[in-house]
This record gives C-alpha cells, sequence and structure tokens, in this order.
C-alpha cells in the first residue's frame, strides 16, 4: 500500500467508541475524534395504515388492481385508436388525433401499470428494513496470493519476461497491425481532390449572370431598388448535380445602397455597380448562412452567433465572434443590363482553416 | 442444487398443490437443470437496496435509455439513410414537390403517412433529450454527495464517458433527418473542425467526404447512431451496472446505517416492484409529453440547403452550452502566423471545454490525492458538511449554465426586448465572474448550515415556547433532540488542513507543497462535528 506522508502523529489514533477500530487503509487527513458520538443503533420501526388497519390494507389492494385494470383498459384504447383514427386523409387535425389518443392509451397503460406496481411495493409489501454486510472490494489475502501466483506461472511458462525479444517484437507488430486502418480511411474522401485548393475558390467567373435563389432567374440592375436585398445564386447552377456543395460556397447576398454611404477601399472601388454590392452569403465564423440584413442600419446578422457585419465598410466585423469580414464579389452589367460577376471571390469564402493565408 | 431440488419437491409430495403451482415448480426445475439460475437467484434476490429519491436519476438514464432503444429500433424500420435527391410526395402538402434527400422524405413519411410513427418519432426524440439531463442530474447527485469516493472513482469515469457518448448520440440522430436546421448544426460543426490547426481542413473534408455537405455524411452518422456508439452505450451501461453490484450502492449516514452495511429494500420483491413500476412510470411520463407536445418539427424547417436559415436557431439542450462557448467570443481572435491561420475565436472554446471537462474527469482523483483518504467510503456525504467541495459544483455548475444560456442569447433578447450586445456582454461577465460568486456564496451557506447543525446537536432546536423567569427575563425554550436526530448531525468525515513536512530524504518538494495548499484551501474553514464532551459541557450551562 502506498503511504500516505499525512498519516502521521497529529492525527489522532483511533482510540475507544471512535466510529470503528480502524487498522486499514490511510485515512488520510481525516480526524478521528477520541470522544465522538456512538451510531445509536436502528430507530423503532414504524408501521404504516396499512400494517395497522384492515380496511386501509384492503382499500389500497383495491387500488392496487383498479390501476392494472386501467392499464389494460389504456392498450385496449391505444389499439382501438390506433383502427379508429386513420391519418390517410393528410389532414391535419387526423394526425394530431391519431397521435394523441394512441399516446393517451399507451400511456394509461403504461402509468397503470408504474403505478400500480410502486403503490403495491409502498403500501402492501413487506417493509421491514432488510442488511447486507459489506466485504472489502479487494479479494481476501488468499484469492490475491493466488492470483500473483498465477500470473507468475503464466510468465514462467511462456518466458514472456525471460525472452525479451520475443516480448519486444511481440508490442512491435501489436502496435503495427493496426495501421493499415488507419490508412484504409483516407478513401473517406475522394482520392483525386485537393480539400485546400476546393475551398479556396467557388463557381462564380466572370460575366456569370447574378440569379435569384432559389428559382435562378437573373436579376437586372434596375430591379434592385433603394434598400432591398436579395438572395443570390450562380446562373446555372440548378443543372448541376452537386448544387448543393456548390451553393454552400457560392451562395451570395445583393443590395442596394445608396453609393454615398459605401466606404470602398482603394482597388475596390469598381465592385459594386451604382450601390449594389454582393457579398458572400457564407458566415466567416463557421459557414452558417448570414441571412439577416438590417436595411436601417446596413447591418448584416449571422442568426447562428450573431456575428455582425457593416455593408458600409466592406462587411467588416461590428460584433459576434467572427474574425474576417466577408468576401465581396466584384460584380457589373452585362450587355442586357443583368447583373454579372467580374471574377470569382478574390478570397476563400467562409470558415477559415489551417492552409488559407 | 441438489439440495434445493430436494427442498422443491418436499413441499410438493406433503401439500397438494394446484395445477398452476406444478407448472411453475416443473418449469422453474426444466430451467434450473439447464441453467443453474438458482445461483443467480439466491446471490441476487434478496440484494439489498437503500432508498431515497436521488437514487431514481441513475434510474431515470437507465429507463430512458431502454426507451430510445425500442423506439429507434421501431424508427430504422422505416427511416432511409441516404442523401440521393427525391421529389417529395407525400402527405405534407406544403413541402409536396420540393426537392431533397431520401433521409428527409423518409422521416416525413413516418411522420405524416405511418400510423403512429409521429408519436414513436416524438417518444424518441423526448426520451433523447431526458436520457441526457437525468445523466446529467445522476452526475450532479454523485458529485454533491461525494459518491465517486473510493472504491468508486472508475465508475465515475465510466458514467462521465457515457454522459459524453450520450451527447454524441445526440447530436448524430439529431443530424440524421436531414432537415434545414440540422444541416446548419453540421454546417457549424464543419466550419469549428476547420478551425482546428494542422488537420482540421483534411478531417472535414473526410468526415464530409469531399465538400460540405455532400453525400456521404447522413449515411456515416447513421452508421455511428445505430450501430458503433449503442454498441459501447450498452457495454460501459452494464460496466457500470457490475459496479454498482460489486460496490452495494451508497446510502446516507442515519442511525444504524454504517460503512459496513447497506439498509433497504430486498431486490425480491420490494425493490424489483418499486424499480419496475418506475420503468414503466418513466415511460408513460416520455409518452403523455409526445402525445402533447411537438419536438423538432423538422417540417416546418424544410430540407436543408445551404442558403437559407431562420432567426433564433439553437442546437437541442445538450449541446447549448458548446454553440454558446462559441458566441461568448468577441470579435477579430484570430491570426495569421507563417502563412497559416490560427482560428483563437474556435480554439479558444474547444480549449477550454475541453479543460473543463477533463477536470470533471478527474476530480476524484484530485480530491484523492488531497485528503490523502485511502478508505473505503460507502456513506455519502450531505453536501453541506464538505463545504470547498460543494462551492467548486456550485462553481463548475454557474460556468456551465453561462454557456447554456448564451446559446439562447438572440431569443432573450428577442423576447426581453433587449440589445443582443448587451445579453452577451452580460453572459460573457456572468461566465466569468458568476463562478467566482457562486463558489463564494455556497461555501458561507454550507458553512452556516454546519453551524447550525452544531447549534441544534448541543443545545436542541427552538421550540416556540416563550417563558418568563422570576427575574423577568424571558427566554424561548430549546427542546433537545432524540439521539437518532442527533447522529445525522454529527456523524460525518472531517478533514484537517495537511501539515507542510519534509520527505524521507529531508525535502520538501514542489508537488508536496502544491498539495499542501490545495488541502489549505479545501479544509481550513473547517466546522468539526459535536463531541459527547462538547454535549456534557453545554448541558451545564
Amino acid at each position: 500500500m502506498a503511504h500516505d506522508d499525512n498519516s502521521g502523529k497529529e492525527v489522532a489514533a483511533p482510540v475507544s467508541s471512535a466510529a470503528d477500530k480502524y487498522e486499514g487503509p490511510s485515512t488520510g487527513t481525516a480526524v478521528i475524534a477520541s470522544d465522538a458520538f456512538t451510531d445509536p443503533g436502528f430507530p423503532p420501526h414504524r408501521e404504516r395504515m396499512t400494517d395497522l388497519d384492515p380496511k386501509a390494507d384492503k382499500r389500497a389492494e383495491r387500488q392496487v388492481f383498479t390501476l392494472f385494470y386501467l392499464s389494460i383498459a389504456g392498450s385496449i384504447f391505444a389499439i382501438a385508436s390506433y383502427i379508429g383514427f386513420p391519418i390517410e386523409s393528410g389532414a391535419t387535425g387526423d394526425l394530431r388525433l391519431s397521435t394523441l389518443t394512441l399516446g393517451v392509451g399507451i400511456a394509461l397503460a403504461l402509468l397503470g401499470l408504474g403505478l400500480g406496481a410502486v403503490h403495491w411495493s409502498k403500501a402492501l409489501m413487506m417493509n421491514e428494513e432488510g442488511i447486507d454486510e459489506r466485504h472489502p472490494i479487494r479479494g481476501t489475502e488468499a484469492t490475491r496470493d493466488r492470483a500473483v501466483e498465477i500470473f507468475k506461472q503464466a510468465n514462467e511458462e511462456s518466458g514472456i519476461g525471460r525472452r525479451t525479444v520475443i516480448r519486444n517484437t511481440l508490442i512491435g507488430a501489436l502496435v503495427a497491425f493496426p495501421l493499415p486502418a488507419v490508412v484504409l480511411f483516407r478513401g473517406l474522401g475522394p482520392m483525386n481532390v485537393n480539400p485546400v485548393e476546393s475551398l479556396s475558390s467557388t463557381m462564380w467567373k466572370k460575366g456569370m449572370r447574378l440569379t435569384l435563389d432559389p428559382s435562378g432567374l437573373p436579376v437586372k440592375a434596375a430591379d434592385v431598388t433603394l434598400g432591398s436585398a436579395f438572395h443570390i445564386i450562380p446562373e446555372g447552377i440548378n443543372d448541376f448535380h452537386d448544387k448543393l456543395e456548390r451553393k454552400a460556397k457560392a451562395a451570395v447576398l445583393l443590395m442596394r445602397l445608396d453609393p454615398k454611404d459605401l466606404n470602398p477601399s482603394p482597388g475596390r472601388e469598381g465592385w459594386a455597380y451604382d450601390g449594389i454590392v454582393a457579398y458572400s452569403k457564407i458566415c466567416t465564423h463557421v459557414g452558417c448562412p448570414v441571412a439577416l440584413y438590417e436595411q436601417q442600419t446596413h447591418h448584416l446578422l449571422c442568426p447562428c452567433h450573431q456575428s455582425t457585419f457593416d455593408v458600409e465598410n466592406e462587411c467588416k466585423v461590428v460584433f459576434g465572434p467572427a474574425a474576417r469580414a466577408l468576401p465581396q464579389l466584384p460584380i457589373t452589367v452585362d450587355s442586357d443590363g443583368y447583373l454579372v460577376a467580374q471574377s470569382d471571390f478574390n478570397e476563400p469564402v467562409g470558415p477559415s482553416f489551417w492552409e488559407r493565408s | 442444487m441438489t439440495n434445493l431440488l430436494t427442498k422443491d419437491e418436499a413441499p410438493a409430495a406433503t401439500t397438494t398443490p394446484t395445477k398452476g403451482s406444478r407448472f411453475t415448480a416443473a418449469a422453474s426445475n426444466y430451467i434450473e437443470d439447464r441453467t443453474s439460475i438458482s445461483g443467480a437467484v439466491k446471490e441476487f434476490g434478496r440484494k439489498i437496496f437503500p432508498d431515497h429519491w436521488s437514487f431514481m436519476l441513475g434510474e431515470v438514464s437507465l429507463y430512458s435509455f431502454v426507451i430510445i432503444f425500442l423506439t429507434g429500433s421501431f424508427l430504422t424500420f422505416f427511416y432511409q439513410a441516404s442523401m440521393a435527391t427525391v421529389i417529395y410526395d407525400g402527405s405534407y402538402v406544403p413541402l409536396k414537390g420540393l426537392e431533397m434527400s431520401t433521409a428527409m422524405s423518409s422521416s416525413l413519411h413516418i411522420s405524416f403517412d405511418l400510423r403512429g410513427g409521429l408519436l414513436i418519432r416524438q417518444i424518441h426524440h423526448w426520451a433523447a433529450l431526458v436520457f441526457v439531463a437525468a445523466i446529467g442530474l445522476h452526475m450532479l447527485r454523485i458529485y454533491f454527495t461525494g459518491a465517486f469516493r473510493k472504491p468508486r472513482e472508475l465508475n465515475w469515469v465510466i458514467g462521465f464517458v457515457l454522459f459524453i457518448l450520450a451527447m454524441a448520440e445526440g447530436f448524430t440522430g439529431y443530424s440524421l433527418p436531414d432537415d434545414l436546421l440540422s444541416g446548419n448544426g453540421l454546417r457549424i460543426i464543419e466550419g469549428m473542425v476547420q478551425g482546428i490547426p494542422f488537420v482540421g481542413t483534411w478531417i472535414s473534408f473526410l468526415v464530409f467526404g469531399g465538400d460540405f455537405p455532400g453525400t456521404a455524411i447522413v449515411g456515416r452518422l447513421y452508421t455511428l447512431h445505430i450501430l458503433l456508439l449503442p454498441a459501447i452505450i450498452v457495454a460501459l451501461i452494464a460496466m457500470h451496472l457490475v459496479f454498482v453490484i460489486v460496490h452495494k450502492h451508497t446510502q446516507f449516514s442515519g442511525p444504524g446505517k454504517t460503512e459496513n452495511n447497506v439498509v433497504g429494500a430486498p431486490i425480491l420483491p420490494m425493490f424489483a416492484a418499486k424499480a419496475g413500476g418506475f420503468f414503466f412510470i418513466v415511460f408513460g411520463i416520455i409518452v403523455l409529453m409526445a402525445s402533447f407536445f411537438t419536438i423538432n418539427p423538422i417540417w416546418n424547417y424544410g430540407p436543408y440547403d445551404p442558403s437559407p436559415v431562420s432567426a433564433g436557431t439553437q442546437p437541442d439542450w445538450y449541446i447549448g452550452f458548446a454553440d454558446g462557448a462559441l458566441r461568448l467570443m468577441p470579435p477579430g481572435l484570430e491570426v495569421v502566423l507563417f502563412n497559416h491561420t490560427y482560428s483563437f475565436n474556435i480554439l479558444i472554446p474547444l480549449v477550454v471545454l475541453g479543460l473543463f471537462i477533463l477536470v470533471v474527469l478527474i476530480y476524484p482523483f484530485i480530491e484523492a490525492w488531497i485528503t490523502g483518504d485511502k478508505r473505503e467510503h460507502h456513506l455519502l456525504d450531505r453536501p453541506r458538511n464538505v463545504p470547498t467541495r460543494t462551492a467548486i459544483g456550485a462553481a463548475g455548475v454557474t460556468f456551465y449554465a453561462s454557456l447554456w444560456a448564451a446559446a439562447s442569447s438572440d431569443i432573450v433578447a428577442t423576447h426581453f426586448q433587449l440589445s443582443i450586445e448587451g445579453v452577451i456582454h452580460t453572459v460573457q461577465a456572468t461566465t466569468i465572474l458568476g463562478p467566482i460568486a457562486a463558489y463564494l456564496i455556497t461555501k458561507r451557506v454550507c458553512i452556516a448550515l454546519m453551524k447550525k447543525d452544531r447549534e441544534i446537536a448541543l443545545h436542541g432546536y427552538e421550540s416556540g415556547r416563550i417563558v418568563r423567569l422570576p427575574g423577568g427575563e424571558y427566554i424561548e425554550v430549546h427542546q433537545p433532540v432524540d439521539e437518532y436526530e442527533r447522529w445525522k448531525l454529527v456523524n460525518f468525515t472531517d478533514n484537517k488542513p495537511l501539515m507542510i513536512r519534509p520527505n524521507a530524504k529531508g525535502q520538501i518538494t514542489g508537488l508536496q507543497k502544491v498539495r499542501v495548499g490545495m488541502s489549505k484551501w479545501f479544509f481550513e474553514d473547517r466546522i468539526s462535528p459535536v463531541t459527547t464532551k462538547e454535549l456534557e459541557h453545554g448541558d451545564h450551562h
């Protein structure tokens, strides 16, 4: 046994009536007082009403079997309501009725059983306290000695302690054998795709029209009135079988502000068209869609973690856990007056990742 | 065994048995001859279980798991874990003709086109919410009563792992319908994983099988949800219960109850009837919840699409603390160093929650190291009698509750017409200051309660009877407590702070200094139990 460095002189020796005369493992910093109280033993047993009054006993018995009868009734009711309340009409009211009656029937069946059994046990079953002795969790000395002996014998017979090369190569082999399984998990992702490249670009490219989400109809600059906001996806995205993956990167919010309210930094003056700006809708925090636009303050709010972006100032973060501004999609109009992208985003959209710089 | 058989046959010869009892005896013999089950009945049939209302929390956890298992098995017969696109053509009119995954469409089928399907889905979801809650409360009961002390430290660890696995089960199940809300939850997971240095990008890529959302994740989560995680949980629950049997249940201290006995009801018949009945009560209450209260109305959210999102998104309650931790980070915590991005707005919550979880996991070992107490403890502590432990627990609960509240910051703001910034800043403050305040207040309250216990043990309780003495003085008569009541007040472990002392080599090690410091922190403000001498002295007043 480990020796505790405190179990020294300042801990009073267990004397006289104190708790129990203790000679087992260390008591640590516990104080064992010599004049502590002693256990008075069990208090006198208290009889229940059902023990004293035969009428109460009869009543409890009736209550118990009534509850069991109720339980049977509940089961029958549940089966009847399964048959009696169909949902095939598709009406919400029918579904509600079916769920409710079936549920209440099953609940009655369960509660009747449960309450009946508990009431039976508490009111009628013999309730004199039982006592079990506890024994230390560790085995007896003889058992422990025998266990040690068996291990020694196994060591002797196998020579695992002696034959060190066998032992060490065995350990090596055991460490090495799961490694192929680790390699196999590479197959969880496609072999020919590099995630860093994939995260770094979207399907936007020069001249691609901005279209409405989800209809895919193109948007004319003239349709975007001052103060309005549109949910935008790239032209033709609905034709791709992987449109959700593409959308998860390419979704855009389009807003028109008074051009005077916009404060583009040098080099970005030409990214907006007459006060119309397009920003990535994917939050730079953990990727939720930044879908809430506050028209008065020109703030974009992410409903997941409340990161707030200021559209007037290139969607810089004004509040919340996000660290980076929303990437801006440079836009212009084509010859037909439809809004188009000038290029892809100039930086990766969405949450930060390790390889991003 | 032969003894038992002859015993069984003996009464059959003397009294005339009914047909029923003859059948029971024959059936018992048949099984006994093939299983020797009498050994198990002899061993466990009259095993004693102590009784206290707080002991049922673990039972609620177990029973809700059984309910989850039953209803979940039913759901697997109808749910299809595929992200292949289909056009919805079920009974729910508002979504008719919409493109969605097979997973979503089969979840809608369960809800709208399968009789009782919605009920079973809701029982499954409600039971899952109750499951995690019951485990959490059960853990608090274990913590505050010191039931994690020797020999139960390992069972604490198993239970703790079960708590984490229960949350994992919850999250994987929550994601299966592939609806808009759960899809956004997965997106958040993807964003968080990407924030992990070195490996995040690749882990996310492998988990989702390429770009988010991909077509693999629902099937993979399904395998985890119905195969891997349940198998581990069942194995750990079995170990957890075996340990309960090996250790025998703890009991509160009281007259006649010692470290060397267990006082309570035998399994057969009392405990079996009570616990078995309680299973049906828990089941019944959860069915009632599922019948009357909608949970996770996926038909309102619609199928997953990376672009839309609804305001007021929230995870299931048990993920709230992690979501709240993300929300509490101030802006700008991201650094680019040597061409690599460090997302501290994600790493700080991950590390802080990781440390919090680690401290909870190893707490039994820390306390054992501080006290150096190597004895077995089967009598539970009243929380007040261990003020520092109770105060630490209160601080932990406050910390968790603050993070949890943060996950509802937007709903709190809109509901009470407050600014979102104000709510977040307030919760940021309570996350840091709240635990300190909770610690100090709880510790003082515990010590005050211990002083009151001493007072009652020494001088009795206030009887409310005012007496005027011949000299004109008024006093309130104190009624002494009986010896059984007194025993409850005085029977607890009293520790005193460790003295610093050199080891065998005559040195005082750094570790020793840490231990002495922690021991002082734990036990400096101690109130000792009343002793017989003190009581005699008190009587002479």
